[in-house]
C-alpha cells in the first residue's frame, strides 16, 4: 500500500486522537505549572448599624474579585512551577510522617491515600480475578453442552452491565435495611453498618471488582481451553499424571499467554478503579487517583474547578500508568523486531 | 463418542465443578436480579427484612397492586410467544421482506415492528382482558407489583429526556467510530510497514490513558471555547461545554484506539489474497474495501460497534464532567438519585432508573452473546 493511500485511510482516526488525546496531554501538562485565579482587591468599607443616640460604625475589609466591562470575573494566570504538585502530594507532611514512621498521618493526606487504595485495590484483585476466572472455564468446560449456553449468558451479566449500576446493585443489597445486612445480622445477632468504617467498603468494592471481571477472564480462558491440544493430555495421562499435575503442567502452561494478556488488561482497568467510589459513595472513606482528578474538576461552592490540581494530579496518575506498561511496551516492542 | 475409560472423572469431581458453576451463576444473577424484584415493590416491601416479604410484597397486595395466577399464567405464555415469533418467525421474514434484499435495514425494522407490536400486546391488550377475567372470576392476588416508581421516574422526573440524551449519544459514537474505525483498521491490517505499527503502539499507550486525565484537559477549553473559537469563527463560535455533539467527538476519539485493534484483528482475519484479486481486476483500494472486503466484514464490524455502544451508554466520568444537568445522559442523571436518597421511596425510585438502565443491556447480550465473546476472544488470541 502506497504512503498516501494509507494516510487517506488512516488520516482521520489519527487526526481524531491527536486532537483529542495528544493535545490534551499537552494541555494538561502546561496547566500543571500555571495558576488561572480570579483576581481580587481589598475594599475597606464603613459599615453602619442603628444604633441608640449615634449609629455604631466599623471599617471592615473585605476581598471581592473585580469585574470586567461585561461584569465577568477578570482572572489571571501565572507560571506557580511545581507549586500545584506540591500542593497534591505535600511533601513537608509526607516527608514528616515517613521519617516518623506514622503511616497514618501519611494517609490523611489525600494523594497518598489515593495511591494506597489504588495500588493495593490493583494488585489484591489480580490474582482472584485470575483464579476466579479460571475456575469458571474449567467448570464450564466440565459441563454438559446444554447447559454451557445460558452459564455463559449469565456470566456475561455482571460484566455487560453499567458499572455505576453494578456497584449500585451491590451497595442496595448491603445498605442498612438491604436484605444481606439483614441477613448477617441476624446470623450474627449484632448490628451491622457496613458502610460506616474504611475496611467494609473494601472489602465490598473487592467483591465487586472480582464479580465484574471475572466474566472476562472467563470466556477468554474458556476460549483458550477449546484450543487445548487433546494429545498432550492423553500423553499426560499414560504417564500417569493425576488431575492436578495435567492442569497445573499442561493446562496453565497452553493458557499463560492469556493470563498475561488478562492480567495486562486487568492491570490498566484497575488501575483507573473509579466508578466503584461513586457507586459506593465511598469518598469520605476510600478513594482512588482518578476519583481525586475528578474532586478537583467538580466546581466547589463558587463555581471555581481547581484545574491546576487537577492537572497535577493528573500527571501524576499518568506515571503510574507508564511505569505499568513498560513491560508490555518492551515485550511488544521484541516481538515486532523478532518477526522482522 | 463416548469417553475412554481413563478420561471419565469420579462422580466427586463432577459434583464439584457443577455445585462451583451453579454458586457463580447465582452469584453472578441475585444483585441484578435482587433490583429488579425490588423495583417494583411498595418501599416498606422493597426493604423488607424477610426476602420472601419482597419477593411477594403484602404491602403491595394490601394496596391493591399485584398479579392473579390467570395473570402470572397468561403473561408467562405471552412472553414465550413473543420469544419464539423473535426467534423462528422474525428470521424468516426479515429475509423475505428485507427490502432490496438489505438485511441491515430489514432487521432493523423488523425489530422496531415487533417490539412495537409486543408492547401493544402487553401493555395495551394484555390489562383490560385479564382485568375482565379476574373480577369475573373473584381472583385473589399472589404477587405484589406495582409499576408505580417507574410511573414516577419515567414520567414525573423526565427520565425519558436522559434516555434520549443517551441515545444520541451512542447512536453517534457508534456510527463515527465504526466509520472512522474501519478505515484506520483496514490500512493498518493491509500496511506492514513501521509507521503502521508505531501508529499501533501509540494507539495501545493511549488506551491505557485514565480518562480523568484527558478531561483535564478538555474541560478548561471547553468552557472557554467560545472564547478562543472567537478569532476563527467569528460571533457565532460555540461553548463546547453540554454539547452533546461535543460528547460524541470525544467518546469517539477515547474509544478510537480499541476500536482500530480490534477491528485490525478481524481484518487480519479476512486473507488478502481477496483485495488482490480485486486490484488485478481493476479496483481501486478504496474500492476492493468498500465492494469486496466490507461485505464479508459485517460480523467484526457489529461486534465492534457493540462495544462502542456499551463504552458510550456505560460513561459516567466523561459525560458527567462535560455535559450539564439540562442534558444529562442516564448514567450521571443516576447520581441525582441515589445522592438525595432521603426516603425510602426515593430509593425505589433509584433502584427503578437502574433497572431501566440495565434493561437494554440485558437484551443486547441476550441478542449478541455470540458476537460479544467473539470480540472479546478477537483480541486475546491474536495479540
Amino acid at each position: 500500500m502506497q504512503a498516501k493511500t494509507f494516510w487517506t485511510f488512516v488520516g482521520p482516526s489519527v487526526f481524531l486522537m491527536l486532537l483529542f488525546i495528544a493535545a490534551p496531554l499537552v494541555t494538561v501538562f502546561s496547566q500543571s505549572f500555571f495558576l488561572s485565579q480570579p483576581v481580587v482587591e481589598i475594599v475597606e468599607e464603613e459599615v453602619c448599624t442603628p444604633g441608640f443616640l449615634t449609629q455604631t460604625c466599623t471599617i471592615e475589609t473585605r476581598t471581592q474579585p473585580i469585574l470586567d466591562e461585561n461584569g465577568r470575573i477578570v482572572r489571571e494566570t501565572s507560571f506557580v512551577g511545581l507549586q500545584s504538585y506540591r500542593n497534591v502530594l505535600e511533601p513537608e507532611r509526607a516527608w514528616e510522617a515517613i521519617s516518623n514512621l506514622d503511616l497514618r498521618g501519611l494517609l490523611a493526606i489525600d494523594f497518598w491515600k489515593a495511591l494506597r487504595f489504588t495500588l493495593t485495590y490493583t494488585l489484591v484483585t489480580l490474582p482472584l480475578v485470575i483464579g476466579v476466572g479460571l475456575a469458571i472455564a474449567l467448570a464450564v468446560n466440565n459441563a454438559t453442552k446444554s447447559i454451557r449456553g445460558p452459564a455463559i449468558f449469565i456470566s456475561l451479566l455482571p460484566f455487560i452491565i453499567t458499572p455505576v449500576v453494578g456497584a449500585l446493585s451491590i451497595r442496595w443489597l448491603f445498605v442498612g435495611d438491604g436484605i444481606l445486612t439483614r441477613g448477617l445480622e441476624w446470623y450474627l445477632q449484632q448490628d451491622i453498618a457496613m458502610f460506616a468504617q474504611a475496611w467494609t467498603i473494601e472489602v465490598l468494592m473487592l467483591f465487586y471488582r472480582v464479580w465484574s471481571v471475572a466474566p472476562f477472564a472467563f470466556v477468554i480462558f474458556y476460549a483458550g481451553l477449546q484450543t487445548l491440544n487433546q494429545d498432550a493430555i492423553e500423553a499426560a495421562i499414560i504417564d500417569g499424571a493425576s488431575r492436578w499435575q495435567r492442569l497445573v503442567a499442561i493446562i496453565v502452561p497452553h493458557l499463560m499467554p492469556l493470563i498475561v494478556f488478562v492480567a495486562l488488561i486487568h492491570l490498566m482497568d484497575c488501575y483507573r478503579v473509579f466508578e466503584e467510589i461513586v457507586g459506593f459513595s465511598s469518598q469520605a472513606h476510600v478513594i482512588s487517583l482518578q476519583w481525586l482528578t475528578y474532586d478537583f474538576m467538580q466546581p466547589d461552592d463558587a463555581g471555581n474547578r481547581a484545574i491546576s490540581r487537577a492537572s497535577a494530579s493528573a500527571m501524576l496518575t499518568m506515571i503510574g500508568i507508564i511505569v505499568l506498561l513498560i513491560p508490555l511496551l518492551r515485550k511488544t516492542w521484541n516481538d515486532h523486531r523478532g518477526s522482522r | 463418542m463416548s469417553t475412554p475409560k481413563a478420561l471419565q472423572q469420579p462422580v466427586s469431581l463432577r459434583l464439584l465443578s457443577g455445585s462451583f458453576l451453579g454458586f457463580w451463576c447465582l452469584l453472578a444473577a441475585f444483585p441484578i436480579f435482587w433490583i429488579a424484584v425490588m423495583s417494583f415493590k411498595a418501599p416498606v416491601d422493597a426493604f423488607a427484612a424477610n426476602p420472601f416479604d419482597v419477593v411477594f410484597g403484602p404491602e403491595t397486595r394490601a394496596r391493591g397492586n399485584g398479579l392473579t395466577l390467570v395473570d402470572i399464567v397468561a403473561g408467562l405464555t405471552v412472553l414465550y410467544l413473543a420469544f419464539r415469533v423473535a426467534v423462528v418467525r422474525l428470521p424468516v421474514l426479515v429475509r423475505a421482506y428485507a427490502p432490496w434484499g438489505n438485511l441491515a435495514l430489514g432487521w432493523i425494522v423488523g425489530a422496531l415492528v415487533f417490539s412495537i407490536a409486543s408492547i401493544a400486546v402487553f401493555f395495551g391488550l394484555l390489562p383490560p382482558i385479564l382485568g375482565t377475567i379476574n373480577t369475573l372470576l373473584g381472583l385473589d392476588t399472589l404477587i405484589g407489583l406495582t409499576t408505580e416508581h417507574y410511573e414516577a421516574v419515567w414520567v414525573d422526573n423526565a427520565f425519558w429526556r436522559n434516555f434520549v440524551n443517551s441515545m444520541i449519544v451512542t447512536v453517534g459514537v457508534v456510527t463515527v467510530s465504526l466509520t472512522v474505525g474501519t478505515l484506520a483498521g483496514y490500512a493498518l491490517a493491509r500496511s506492514g510497514s513501521q509507521l503502521a505499527f508505531w501508529i499501533l503502539i501509540i494507539a495501545l499507550i493511549f488506551r491505557a490513558l485514565p480518562h480523568s486525565v484527558l478531561v483535564a484537559g478538555y474541560l478548561p477549553v471547553f468552557v472557554n471555547s467560545a472564547a478562543i473559537l472567537e478569532p476563527i469563527l467569528g460571533e457565532n463560535a460555540p461553548t463546547l461545554y453540554g454539547q452533546p455533539l461535543a460528547i460524541i467527538a470525544v467518546l469517539v476519539s477515547i474509544n478510537q484506539p480499541f476500536t482500530i485493534w480490534m477491528l485490525r484483528s478481524f481484518f487480519m482475519s479476512i486473507p488478502s489474497e481477496l483485495d488482490e484479486a480485486a486490484r488485478v481486476d481493476g479496483c481501486t483500494h478504496f474500492q476492493a474495501f468498500r465492494w469486496v472486503i466490507m461485505p464479508v466484514m459485517w460480523p467484526g464490524v457489529i461486534t465492534t460497534g457493540l462495544f462502542s455502544f456499551l463504552l458510550a451508554y456505560n460513561d459516567f466520568l466523561v459525560t458527567s464532567l462535560l455535559l450539564d444537568a439540562s442534558n444529562q445522559t442516564m448514567v450521571p442523571a443516576i447520581a441525582g438519585y441515589f445522592n438525595r436518597e432521603t426516603t425510602t421511596t426515593d430509593q425505589v425510585e433509584a433502584v427503578a432508573a437502574a433497572v431501566s438502565i440495565t434493561a437494554p443491556l440485558f437484551l443486547l447480550v441476550m441478542i449478541f452473546q455470540r458476537q460479544i465473546v467473539s470480540g472479546l476472544t478477537a483480541g486475546a488470541v491474536k495479540g
